[in-house]
C-alpha cells in the first residue's frame, strides 16, 4: 500500500469502522466505549501530521477517482485543514465516550454509532478535501448524516420534521456549492482548491459575482446565518451528544471553514467582505439577544451558537491576518465551552428529566462535578479573565478596532460586537450557572451524573482554562492555520495580559453587562419576540407552496390510467417528429422513397387487416388472436428484411403474449363497449397519425442511402475482439452488455412486481 | 380440458424444444440465436407443457422454482462482469480464452457466461408471470 493510499484509508477510517461501531453500541460497560479508540487515534495521527506540516509545509495525497472525468480524490494537509481535523477527532472522542453512557441500554445505540461515525468521516473528508467536487460530496454527506442524527428518535414527528428541515436548508446550500464549484472549475481551469488558491483570486472573471453568491449561500445555510438560522434551534430535537458535536463544535462551522478556505480564491473584494460582514453582524446580534430570552437549556445554547457563528463568520469575512487569528482563537474557545455546556445540559436532563432553566436551580449540591464543569465553561463563555473565552473576546474586539473602517461604520460594528458579547455572556451564565445556584428545587437527581457524563465537559471546560492561562501553547498552530487563509505567514503572539487598553475596558464593560443581564434574566424571558423575525415562515411557506403545486400538477400528469399515458406519449411523439420533419424539410419527394415489393405490400395489408380486426373485434378471444396476426406479420417482415434474430425473438414473444393474454382475458367478465363516439374518433385520429408518420419514416430511412458509421464499425470489430460473427448478439452481450444487464434487471423487477400484485389481489379476495 | 393429441405432441416436442433452445444459446455468438431467444424457447416449451398437463405438472417438470431463476440469472450475468474487473479493466470487459486447436478451436469468454445469465433470467421472468397468472386463474374458477 502506498503512503497516499494509507493516508486516505486513515482519513476514511470512520466509514470503514461503521460495522464495528454499530456492533459495539448498546449493551455492556466497556464495549460501547471501545469505538472512542478510533477518534482518539485519529487525534494523535492528525496532531502528528500537524507537526509535519508545520516543519515541512503543506502536502497533498491523491488517488484516482474517476479518471475519465478528470476527477481525483485528493486530500490536502495544511494548517487550517489539519487544525479542523484535530478538533473533529478530539471532540469526537469525548462525544463517543459520552454517548456510550447517554444512550446506555438504548436498543438502537448501534444505529446511532453508525450514523455518528459516518458523520465523523464525512466531516474529516470535508475539511481535508482538496478537490471541489469531493468537497461537495462530503459537504452533502455531513448534511445527510446530520439528518439521520437529528431524526434519530424517528418515532417523534417533531424530530422527523426538524431533520427534514435541516436537510432541505443545508442540502439546498450544498447544491449552491456544487454550482459554485463548477463555475470555479470553468473560471480557474482546475478543480483543485490548492491550485485555485495558488493562481490567485478569481475576482476578474465574469462569473465572479455568481461564484461569490453561491459560495456564500452554501456557507450561510450550513453555518445557520440569518435568515437561514431557524433550522439550528429546531435541530435540538437531536440527542444531546449530537447537538454538542454537530450543531456546535463541528458541522455548523463548515460554513465558516468554507469562507476561510475560499478566501484566497474568491475573497478580498468589497462584495465578498461586505456581504459577509453585513449578514454575520445581523446573525451575531439576533442570535445573542434571542439566546437570553429562551428558557430551554438547549435552545439557549443553540441561539448562542448562532450568534457565535455570526462572530466567526464576521472575523473570517474581515479576513485580515489579525481577524483570522482572532477567528481561530474564538473557534477553539467556542468549541471547548459550547461543547461542554451542551454536554452539561444533556447530563442535567439525563439526571433530572428537565432542561427548563426557569425551573432548574440548586443542582450544585446534587451534581458537584457537573456543576464545576459547567462553571468552567460558563466562565469562559462570559469572558472571565484567565479563560480562553476572555482571550478570544480580546482578539475579537482588537481586530474589529484595527481592521474595520474608521468612523461611524466601524464604531457601529464595535458597538454591535460589545452588545452581542454581553448577551452571549449572559446566555452562558444562564446555561452554565443558573441551574446550579440558589435553593434546590425538588428533582429526581439525588446523585451526580456518572463519570462518563461529566468527564467530557470537565475536559472541555478545563481546556478552556488551560488555553486561557497558557495561550502560547496554541500560538504556533494558530499561526499555521491562519497562514493557509491569508497566504502570508504571520507570527501570532497570544498573551494573557495586554496591559490597560481600550479593549480591556470594553471586556470589563461586557462582563459587567453580562452579569447585570443575568441578574434580571427573569424579566428578559417575558420579552415576546416580534413575529417579523420568524424567518422560518420563509421555509414553511416555500414547502407549503411546493406541496400545493404538486397536488395540482401531480394528478394531471400522473393519472394512473395506462390509456391516457399511451395517448400523451403517442401524441407528443407524433407532434414533435412531425414538426421536426416539416421544419427541417429533409423528406425527399415521394418518387425517391424506398420501393415496396409486391409480397411486402401483401404482408403489410395483412398486418393492417389484423389491426383493424382487433379494433372491431366483438369478443376478447377474437381480439387476442387478431393481435397475434399483427405480431406474426411483423415477425415475417423482419425475416424478409434480413433480421433473423429479431424475427425469431418476435415469434417467441408473440406466442407467449397470446398465451398470457388468453390467461388474462379468461379473468375478465364481459367485453364491453366503453368509449364514447368522440373518444373513439380521437383515438382513431391519433393512431392513424402515428401509423402514417412511422410508415413515412421507414420508407424515408430505407431510401436515404446513408449508412451509419456505427454499423460498419460493429461489423468490423465483432469477429475480431468480439469473437463472434453474429453482430447483433455481440452488441447485446458485449459492446452494450451493460445496457442488457440493466434491461434484464428491469425484466426481473417486472416479473417480481407482477407476481406480487397477483398474489396480493388473490389474498384480498380470499 | 385434456387432449391426448396435445399431450402426446407436447411430450414429443418438449425435448426437441429444449435441445433447440440450447442450440440457439450456444450458436448465438456466430449465427442467429442467443440467450434471450433461447430463454423464450425454453419458457414456451414449459408453457406448452402447462397447457397440455396443467400448471402443477409443469412446475414439477421444472427442477427449480421460476423465481429462483430470476435471481440466479441476474447474478450469473453480474458475475460475468467481474473477471474484467479482476483483470484491472472496467466492469464487463470481455475476457476470452481458446480451447482446442485448429479447426476444433472453440472461443470461450465471459460474454457467453453473460448470455447464459440472460437465458436463465428470461426463463424465470416468463415462467414466473405465466405460472402465477395461471395459478390465479385456475384457483378462482
Amino acid at each position: 500500500m502506498s503512503s497516499a493510499a494509507l493516508h486516505i484509508a486513515v482519513i476514511l477510517s470512520p466509514f470503514l469502522a461503521i460495522p464495528l461501531v454499530a456492533w459495539a453500541g448498546g449493551r455492556g460497560t466497556v464495549r460501547p466505549v471501545l469505538p472512542a479508540l478510533i477518534p482518539a487515534s485519529l487525534s494523535a495521527y492528525f496532531t502528528y501530521i500537524f507537526v509535519v506540516v508545520s516543519r515541512s509545509g503543506p502536502f497533498s495525497v491523491t488517488a484516482a477517482w474517476a479518471p475519465a472525468l478528470n476527477l481525483s480524490l485528493s486530500f490536502r494537509f495544511d494548517g487550517l485543514s489539519t487544525l479542523f481535523a484535530i478538533l473533529i477527532a478530539a471532540v469526537g472522542t469525548l462525544i463517543v465516550v459520552y454517548a456510550a453512557k447517554y444512550l446506555e441500554h438504548h436498543p438502537q445505540a448501534g444505529r446511532f454509532n453508525a450514523a455518528l461515525f459516518a458523520f465523523m468521516g464525512s466531516m474529516l473528508g470535508l475539511v481535508l478535501s482538496d478537490n471541489v467536487i469531493a468537497l461537495f460530496v462530503f459537504w452533502e454527506l455531513t448534511g445527510f448524516t446530520s439528518y439521520l442524527l437529528i431524526g434519530f428518535e424517528h418515532e417523534r414527528p417533531e424530530a422527523r420534521r426538524a431533520a427534514t428541515q435541516a436537510l432541505l436548508v443545508t442540502g439546498g446550500g450544498g447544491l449552491a456549492l456544487l454550482a459554485a464549484g463548477i463555475l470555479m472549475l470553468q473560471a480557474g481551469g482546475t478543480a483543485q482548491l490548492s491550485e485555485l488558491a495558488a493562481n490567485g483570486p478569481l475576482a476578474a472573471e465574469p462569473t465572479y459575482a455568481g461564484i461569490v453568491f453561491l459560495l456564500l449561500l452554501a456557507a450561510f445555510t450550513k453555518s445557520a446565518q440569518f435568515p437561514f438560522h431557524f433550522w439550528l434551534p429546531n435541530a435540538m430535537q437531536a440527542p444531546t451528544p449530537v447537538s454538542a458535536y454537530l450543531h456546535s463544535a463541528t458541522m455548523v462551522k463548515a460554513g465558516v471553514y468554507l469562507v476561510a478556505r475560499m478566501t484566497p480564491i474568491a475573497g478580498g473584494t468589497t462584495i465578498w467582505t461586505g456581504t459577509i460582514i453585513g449578514v454575520a453582524t445581523i446573525t451575531m446580534v439576533v442570535g445573542a439577544i434571542r439566546a437570553m430570552t429562551e428558557t430551554d437549556l438547549k435552545r439557549v445554547l443553540a441561539y448562542s451558537t448562532i450568534s457565535a457563528l455570526g462572530i466567526l463568520m464576521l472575523l473570517f469575512g474581515i479576513g485580515t491576518p489579525g481577524a483570522v487569528t482572532a477567528g481561530l482563537v474564538f473557534l477553539l474557545a467556542h468549541a471547548c465551552y459550547k461543547g461542554a455546556l451542551f454536554l452539561v445540559a444533556g447530563a442535567v436532563e439525563h439526571e433530572t428529566g428537565a432542561r427548563d432553566v426557569a425551573v432548574l436551580a440548586g443542582l450544585r449540591r446534587a451534581m458537584p462535578a457537573t456543576a464545576l464543569a459547567a462553571g468552567l465553561a460558563a466562565a469562559s463563555m462570559a469572558g472571565v479573565p484567565l479563560f480562553a473565552g476572555f482571550l478570544a473576546k480580546e482578539q475579537f474586539y482588537d481586530s474589529i478596532r484595527l481592521a474595520a473602517a474608521p468612523g461611524a461604520g466601524g464604531g457601529l460594528l464595535l458597538a454591535a460586537a460589545v452588545a452581542a458579547s454581553m448577551c452571549l455572556g449572559a446566555a452562558g451564565l444562564i446555561a452554565g450557572v443558573a441551574p446550579f445556584r440558589g435553593r434546590a428545587v425538588p428533582t429526581p437527581a439525588s446523585h451526580d451524573a456518572p463519570v462518563a457524563l461529566w468527564l467530557g465537559p470537565m475536559i472541555l471546560g478545563g481546556a478552556g482554562l488551560v488555553l486561557g492561562l497558557f495561550p502560547a501553547l496554541v500560538s504556533a498552530p494558530i499561526a499555521w492555520a491562519g497562514a493557509a487563509v491569508t497566504g502570508t505567514a504571520s507570527s501570532v503572539n497570544l498573551v494573557l495580559w495586554h496591559g490597560f487598553t481600550v479593549t480591556l475596558a470594553l471586556s470589563a464593560v461586557t462582563l459587567a453587562g453580562s452579569v447585570v443581564l443575568f441578574t434580571y434574566r427573569r424579566h428578559l424571558w417575558r420579552i415576546a419576540w416580534p413575529a417579523a423575525m420568524h424567518t422560518e415562515r420563509l421555509y414553511s411557506g416555500t414547502v407549503a407552496g411546493l406541496d400545493a403545486l404538486s397536488r395540482r400538477v401531480g394528478p394531471a400528469l400522473q393519472s394512473a390510467s395506462l390509456r391516457s399515458y399511451v395517448l400523451i406519449v403517442t401524441t407528443s411523439a407524433v407532434a414533435l417528429v412531425a414538426i421536426a420533419l416539416a421544419t427541417a424539410r429533409i423528406l425527399p419527394p415521394p418518387g425517391r422513397w424506398m420501393s415496396v415489393q409486391v409480397h411486402e405490400g401483401l404482408l403489410a395489408a395483412l398486418i393492417l387487416a389484423g389491426a383493424l380486426s382487433v379494433v372491431f373485434a366483438r369478443s376478447a378471444m377474437a381480439a387476442v388472436l387478431s393481435l397475434g396476426v399483427v405480431g406474426y406479420g411483423v415477425a415475417v417482415m423482419y425475416a424478409l428484411l434480413g433480421a433473423p434474430d429479431l424475427a425469431m425473438t418476435q415469434f417467441a414473444v408473440e406466442t407467449l403474449t397470446v398465451v398470457i393474454f388468453v390467461l388474462v382475458f379468461a379473468k375478465l367478465r364481459g367485453f364491453g363497449d366503453l368509449s364514447s363516439r368522440a373518444v373513439k374518433a380521437r383515438d382513431a385520429l391519433v393512431a392513424t397519425a402515428a401509423g402514417a408518420l412511422v410508415t413515412t419514416l421507414v420508407l424515408f430511412v430505407g431510401s436515404s442511402g446513408t449508412t451509419s458509421r456505427l454499423s460498419t464499425y460493429f461489423a468490423e470489430v465483432a469477429p475480431g475482439p468480439g469473437h463472434g460473427t453474429n453482430v447483433v448478439n455481440v452488441i447485446l452481450v458485449d459492446f452494450r452488455g451493460f445496457d442488457t444487464l440493466g434491461e434484464a434487471t428491469v425484466l426481473v423487477t417486472v416479473a417480481i412486481g407482477v407476481r406480487a400484485l397477483l398474489l396480493i389481489g388473490r389474498e384480498r379476495r380470499q | 380440458m385434456t387432449s391426448s393429441i396435445l399431450q402426446t405432441a407436447a411430450r414429443l416436442l418438449m425435448p426437441l424444444l429444449l435441445l433447440f433452445a440450447m442450440f440457439l444459446l450456444l450458436r448465438g455468438h456466430n449465427q442467429p440465436g442467443g440467450g434471450f431467444v433461447g430463454g423464450l424457447v425454453v419458457a414456451s416449451s414449459f408453457v406448452l407443457y402447462s397447457i397440455a398437463f396443467g400448471v402443477a405438472a409443469a412446475r414439477r417438470a421444472l427442477p427449480v422454482t421460476p423465481s429462483l431463476l430470476l435471481g440466479v440469472g441476474l447474478l450469473v450475468a453480474l458475475a460475468s462482469g467481474m473477471p474484467g474487473v479482476i483483470d484491472g479493466r472496467p466492469f464487463m470487459s470481455a475476457v476470452w480464452t481458446t480451447f482446442g486447436q485448429g479447426s476444433a478451436a472453440v472461443d470461450v469468454g465471459t460474454p457467453l457466461i453473460f448470455d447464459v445469465g440472460v437465458f436463465l433470467a428470461v426463463i424465470g421472468v416468463v415462467l414466473t408471470i405465466v405460472f402465477t397468472l395461471a395459478d390465479t386463474v385456475l384457483t378462482e374458477d
